[in-house]
């Protein structure tokens, strides 16, 4: 049967979304499995059990128009793993991230690295004589930025964790 | 006492009152097949493939409300049901589908008939379990019926390894179950209610669109208070045919790429459109931009990701359709004075201008069998009570137009997923919650060939169901659509060999009459319905190209149809 296609423009926009799942196997794959069967859009995911071990955190970031972040948390909330979702965009909240990068550093690029770690409150987690692993923390944009002052030095390795976040304020999710 | 996984399934069925179960045996579910065996309580109906017993749980739960339940084994029992879980799915029909799962060990192991069953079926049901303990069994039935039957229902899909269902344990049913993590839509919110009660009383050019969440829902009852008191129009989808009787006066008819031209053009014209139950499915609305361009929408559903999906809506209640009309009808009792008399009189009269039209008008007096009379004169013959099944294509659309459905549960097809071979073994699954009914299945003669082998099953348990075979050589739908749109290329739509579908009928120990001619239309549906005992396959030869009007041609607006 025949579809039309739907070319009507809106504006595209980030979203991070905290979610509450139970800690079970398959919880996983159904978030996921949501995202590529009605074609929504993953960034960034990031996923570990609570202080309550039967209980799953996930932080989320999508983009989309308004109208398709709202069917996302529709959806999401429609899962029967998931317990609780908010999407922390509404509000104030903090976001960070996590990055390790294992880069060449010799001779004055060591010192080199170790001011720009100053500079980013970043740390050199392990070293061997020609090489540095550093981390930063940080929301999106730093993390970037520290990319950005590294680029002229060569890097082996980098990883990023993905978005966590959580609202500002004194109330919980839970 | 300790009993087996397998005897704690049963009791767990027993405990829900199941009455049937439809399925097929094989390795990884022996253990439950020898619990069956030991038992009177449930009974079995042994079905030919696993897709016909997904079709007959369905139909059986289309028919009484009631979950149906199925059980095959693991790997290609598992795979056969998927077609018919993800036809369930798309409905929100209220199923339990156990499978069978190699043994806990053997899992990940590529193993003998070893699929993953959880994977697979996950887009496709409501909520999936595999369980890897025996003690668990009881407590996760119990949520699979809970999840599986209340808000908007669906199908559930449970797999058990071989090895659990041998397993003993002590068996407790529990009475009740929490889950934190579902909570099904009940709480009305009354401010929107309200403001929808307001906008009702103002419309001047309304509109109530009805869907299968009525039927679904159980709210035909308040559905008939709510129109009646109002004297608005009412248009129902395919899936909501029913909910409100077809013969009533203020029924429009049904919407959509083949509904009515008075249907459509009041959906097109309205200014308040009330959707209830109903999901703006895209053969509802057509092109969206085009879609109800001057009205205001109420959606009531118990479904908080049906509102605003398609169709941007005005005011959003979700709730169960009993609870939530009955609140509106409250509301509006006392208050049907306000109603635009004046207002509402004119768009009647706009709408009979419409009606006037006569859209589903045919040729009457062909000789050639034409598909529409041998609906009407179905309907004359079961006096328009029969439960009717369908398979998918014209037939589906002829019988949902000119069969005229007075009440909720009656017509039963397979509206969203479209899938050709449901109408057999529903037929089969709705006669079996339905002895003393009359139960009819309007196919063609190629959604006929998909799920064929039923007519074995129909022996067997002695379902005698009658099959009207709308028989025009072609897969009709498909070919209309390349009449239209393709220069009448009619590519691979038509079957050089069909069966002698008399014959076929009659070797699998039914009744088969073949049917040429117009004026034998109504003898041999009234002798198919007198062998009350008997399964009688009546084969009508049709007219060959015969199209379904009014049709939306896609990416058109409601108004834009094609009539006859």
């Amino acid at each position: 049967m025949v579809y039309e296609e739907n070319n009507t423009e809106a504006v595209e926009m980030r979203h991070i979304i905290s979610i509450l799942l139970e800690n079970e196997a398959g919880a996983l794959s159904r978030v996921a499995g949501l995202f590529s069967a009605r074609a929504y859009n993953i960034e960034s995911l990031t996923v570990a059990p609570t202080d309550d071990p039967s209980l799953s955190r996930m932080t989320l970031v999508t983009t989309g128009t308004d109208e398709i972040v709202e069917q996302v948390c529709k959806q999401l909330n429609k899962l029967v793993d998931v317990v609780k979702l908010v999407n922390l965009t509404d509000d104030v909240h903090v976001e960070r991230e996590l990055i390790l990068i294992k880069l060449v550093a010799e001779d004055e690029r060591r010192d080199e690295v170790k001011r720009i770690m100053d500079i980013f409150h970043g740390h050199v987690i392990d070293m061997t004589d020609t090489t540095y692993t550093i981390e930063v923390t940080g929301d999106s944009e730093k993390i970037d930025a520290v990319l950005k002052a590294l680029e002229h030095i060569t890097m082996l390795e980098v990883v990023r964790s993905g978005q966590l976040g959580m609202a500002r304020g004194g109330k919980g999710i839970v | 006492m300790e009993l087996t996984g397998a005897e704690i399934i049963i009791e767990c069925l027993k405990a829900e009152d199941v009455d049937y179960v439809f399925g097929y045996p094989g390795g990884a579910v022996l253990h439950i097949y020898d619990a069956f065996y030991q038992q009177d309580d449930v009974q079995h109906i042994l079905v030919r493939h696993e897709q016909g017993a997904t079709h007959a749980a369905d139909g059986y739960a289309r028919s009484t409300g009631k979950p149906g339940v199925v059980l095959v084994t693991s790997g290609p029992g598992a795979t056969n049901a998927v077609t018919g879980i993800a036809t369930a799915y798309m409905d929100s029909i209220p199923m339990i589908v156990i499978t069978g799962q190699v043994p806990s060990h053997l899992i990940g192991n590529d193993a003998f008939q070893e699929v993953d069953s959880v994977g697979i079926t996950r887009p496709i049901v409501k909520h999936n379990f595999l369980i890897n303990d025996v003690n668990d069994i009881a407590e996760t039935f119990k949520k699979a019926f809970y999840v599986a039957t209340t808000g908007r229902p669906g199908p559930v899909v449970i797999d058990i390894p071989k090895d659990i269902t041998a397993e003993k344990v002590e068996f407790e049913y529990p009475s009740e179950i929490e889950m934190r993590s579902y909570h099904p839509a009940s709480s009305n919110d009354t401010g929107q209610i309200k403001q929808a009660v307001e906008l009702i009383l103002k419309a001047e050019r309304p509109m109530i669109y009805s869907g299968g969440g009525v039927i679904i829902g159980n709210g035909s009852e308040q559905l008939h208070t709510f129109t009646r008191s109002l004297g608005y129009p009412i248009t129902q989808t395919l899936m909501g045919l029913g909910a409100f009787p077809a013969s009533d006066p203020l029924s429009v008819g049904m919407l959509g790429m083949h509904g009515t031209y008075e249907a459509n053009m009041g959906m097109h014209h309205c200014d308040v459109l009330i959707a209830i139950g109903a999901r703006f499915d895209d053969r509802v609305t057509g092109a969206l931009e085009k879609f109800c361009p001057t009205a205001k929408i109420i959606h009531i559903d118990v479904d908080p990701a049906s509102i605003s999906k398609n169709v941007k809506v005005d005011i959003a209640i979700v709730g169960q359709v009993t609870e939530v009309l009955d609140e509106i009808n409250a509301l509006l009792s006392p208050a049907t004075d306000q109603i635009n008399k004046g207002e509402i009189e004119k768009w009647w009269a706009q709408i009979n201008d419409w009606r006037a039209q006569d859209c589903l008008k045919y040729d009457r007096e062909s000789e050639i069998i034409k598909p529409q009379f041998v609906i009407e004169e179905l309907h004359k013959v079961t006096n328009g009570d029969a439960f009717i099944t369908s398979d998918v294509g014209q037939h589906q659309m002829f019988a949902a137009q000119y069969y005229g459905f007075d009440k909720p549960r009656r017509w039963i097809n397979s509206g969203g997923l479209g899938t050709m071979g449901f109408g057999l073994p529903a037929a089969l699954g709705v006669k079996l919650a339905h002895p003393d009914k009359e139960v009819a299945c309007i196919t063609g003669e190629s959604s006929i060939q998909m799920c064929i082998q039923e007519l074995s099953t129909c022996k067997q348990y002695d379902l005698p169901v009658k099959i009207i075979n709308l028989n025009n050589g072609y897969m009709g739908m498909v070919r209309q659509w390349q009449e239209f749109f393709y220069e009448k290329r009619y590519a691979m739509s038509y079957f050089d060999a069909l069966p002698d579908f008399v014959a076929l009928a009659e070797s699998y120990g039914h009744v088969g009459i073949k049917v040429e001619k117009t004026s034998d239309v109504r003898a041999a549906l009234e002798e198919a319905f007198k062998q009350k005992d008997r399964l009688v396959f009546l084969d009508f030869i049709t007219d060959r190209e015969e199209n379904v009007y009014p049709m939306i041609p896609a990416g058109a607006g409601l108004n834009e149809m094609i009539l006859v």
